[in-house]
């Protein structure tokens, strides 16, 4: 029998999330004939259209309605799901912040295991799925085995697997709000806080000069801001620096920052992790200065200078000012 | 409050670059410098703040090898009151429900209020906090970057979501929390701070301490295993410019102009 994959939909004002689409590959690499289930928790008119626009997509599209989903609590949705699954469901969540709020719980009610932030996959070996991660920002990759015999639930990181746009399902959307069980939390949500304006708009600019934890102090911001000023672009950061408060929050190029689609962007004394990158769209110029040539940064970098950056930015930026 | 705070000894990746050893075994752990996970020293911060608020104990655990008591020590250095080590051969390369099961046991020989593990680590899977909160039956909330304490039943948690927003909640006592870095600005610990600690009895627990079955954890009950290390090969990777300081410059200049990154 083909095994049955489960992807939980992330979705918002009637649109599922990009990842929607993403899961159906992932789902495809670990079990090229599995029959795909989408999950989808909601509330309200725009629940229906993003059922309708996946039923394109997944065979059976399972639709829970309830004012208890309208915002996605992970308490309450782990609940459900341990309420709706058969026992032994593979379960793929996106690695965001839900996910990681959703997962690792899930499994152990589930009594299955848990692989987190998953980047590909490589076959069975009997029972085990042979799965890629990466450690240490991306730095090393690692092969891992996982027993799925008693089901998995298996987040997979945004943005890796390519969408399936074929729409080729022809699926049914069932729903089964009726079958929840009570959706009681004791975690409640309140609101959302959205992030504060900051004096510039890193989202709107063509060029950023971007540091991280390589200028190793406050004082050296300085150096990435007289470089921004010689090419005529603003200042970004990783998110190590917004921790150490050395620059305002809205500055932050990352998933949990800003989300930016430069022309040119210059990342010093940046390793790369997938957050920041995650952050980083439209396919800009990537010029990367580093000291450690192992940075994952150089792997998706245009153009790398393996070198200190607090040595080679000054002498760049003497370089432009002296040829203006 | 009774707080315990979940720390783990990782290699500082500020201070080393991570490499595969020349069989993919392992990283190359000879030269590495650890140190405390930075989420977990976040987490250490925050507790200790509000104890410093609202009263009561902050207790660090470390699950690991006799080498984990050093974290235990400088974490107790920032302020903390108790330190406990969990170490047994068999503990040895638990997946993530494995090392949950023990830290599950740990808390159940105490009376903690609030449980706090870092919100991942370099070398993990962000999955310890939430495991232990499912196993224990207890609210939990991940990537928090912010808490209040409300009342002796009650917690106001923001938790750091995409965009920089953040999603405010209210969280039930007891709870596991995983910390964000940024919650906080972690104090200093000093060589002073550390020696004032020096001698500070730090008790070692296995498994027939914690009345933990040994085949349930460790290698034996695993069933997420890491096989191997690798380098991964993404793509072409970047043209190295090559050169001193002042001609990589001059190329890079030429590139720069080409793409429009100097105006």
């Amino acid at each position: 029998m083909a095994a049955q994959v489960f992807a939980y939909i992330e979705h918002k004002n009637g649109v599922a999330d990009d990842t929607a689409l993403e899961l159906i590959s992932a789902a495809q690499k670990i079990y090229p004939d599995a029959s795909k289930t989408a999950i989808v928790t909601g509330s309200g008119a725009g629940l229906d259209a993003v059922c309708i626009d996946l039923s394109a997509s997944y065979a059976e599209v399972w639709k829970f309605d309830s004012e208890a989903l309208a915002y996605p609590n992970a308490e309450v949705i782990r609940k459900l799901l341990v309420a709706v699954l058969p026992p032994d469901a593979v379960v793929l969540v996106p690695h965001d912040t839900f996910g990681m709020d959703l997962s690792p719980g899930l499994s152990i009610r589930l009594d299955s295991v848990f692989v987190s932030d998953t980047v590909d996959f490589e076959g069975f070996e009997g029972d085990n799925l042979k799965v890629i991660r990466q450690e240490y920002s991306g730095q090393v990759s690692t092969h891992v085995l996982a027993d799925l015999s008693a089901g998995a639930v298996i987040n997979i990181r945004p943005g890796v697997f390519q969408p399936d746009e074929s729409k080729s399902a022809a699926g049914q959307v069932v729903d089964k709000s009726s079958e929840t069980g009570e959706l009681t939390a004791t975690r409640r949500f309140l609101e959302i806080v959205e992030a504060e304006a900051g004096d510039v708009d890193i989202t709107k600019e063509d060029i950023l000069v971007s540091v991280g934890r390589g200028i190793e102090d406050q004082d050296n911001i300085e150096i990435a801001e007289e470089l921004a000023a010689a090419v005529g672009g603003v200042v970004s950061c990783s998110r190590p620096i917004v921790d150490a408060k050395w620059l305002e929050k809205a500055r932050q190029v990352g998933t949990s920052g800003q989300t930016v689609k430069p022309k040119v962007y210059m990342a010093l004394g940046i390793s790369g992790s997938f957050q920041h990158l995650g952050g980083l769209k439209g396919n800009p110029f990537i010029v990367a200065v580093n000291k450690n040539p192992k940075a994952p940064i150089f792997q998706i970098a245009d153009v790398g200078v393996v070198e200190d950056l607090l040595d080679f930015v000054p002498v760049l930026t003497e370089k432009i000012q002296e040829g203006k | 409050m009774e707080i315990l705070v979940c720390v783990k000894r990782v290699p500082d990746t500020a201070e080393n670059e991570i490499e595969v050893d020349s069989d993919g075994a392992d990283i190359e752990r000879d030269d590495l410098v650890y140190s405390v996970n930075e989420w977990d020293n976040y987490a250490v911060e925050e507790a200790i703040q509000i104890v410093d608020n609202v009263g009561g104990v902050v207790t660090i655990v470390s699950l690991g090898d006799a080498e984990s008591e050093e974290i235990v020590r400088r974490e107790m250095a920032m302020g903390a009151n108790n330190g406990i080590l969990v170490s047994d051969d068999a503990f040895e390369r638990s997946d993530g429900k494995g090392v949950a099961t023990i830290l599950k046991a740990v808390v159940e020989k105490g009376n903690y209020d609030l449980i706090l593990t870092g919100a991942q680590a370099d070398d993990g899977a962000g999955q310890i906090g939430g495991m232990l909160a499912a196993m224990l039956d207890v609210p939990y909330a991940s990537v928090v970057n912010s808490i209040e304490v409300l009342n002796d039943a009650q917690l106001k948690i923001g938790r750091e979501i995409e965009g920089g927003n953040q999603e405010m909640n209210e969280i039930a006592l007891p709870c596991v929390l995983s910390i964000q870095t940024g919650i906080n600005e972690p104090r200093y610990v000093g060589i002073r701070g550390i020696r004032k600690v020096a001698s500070v009895d730090i008790p070692v627990l296995g498994a027939a301490d914690l009345g933990i079955d040994a085949a349930g954890v460790g290698e034996s009950g695993a069933r997420v295993k890491r096989i191997d290390y690798f380098v991964p090969q993404l793509g072409e990777g970047a043209e190295i410019l090559e050169g001193s300081n002042e001609e990589v410059a001059g190329k890079l200049i030429d590139l720069l102009k080409a793409k429009g990154g100097i105006k």
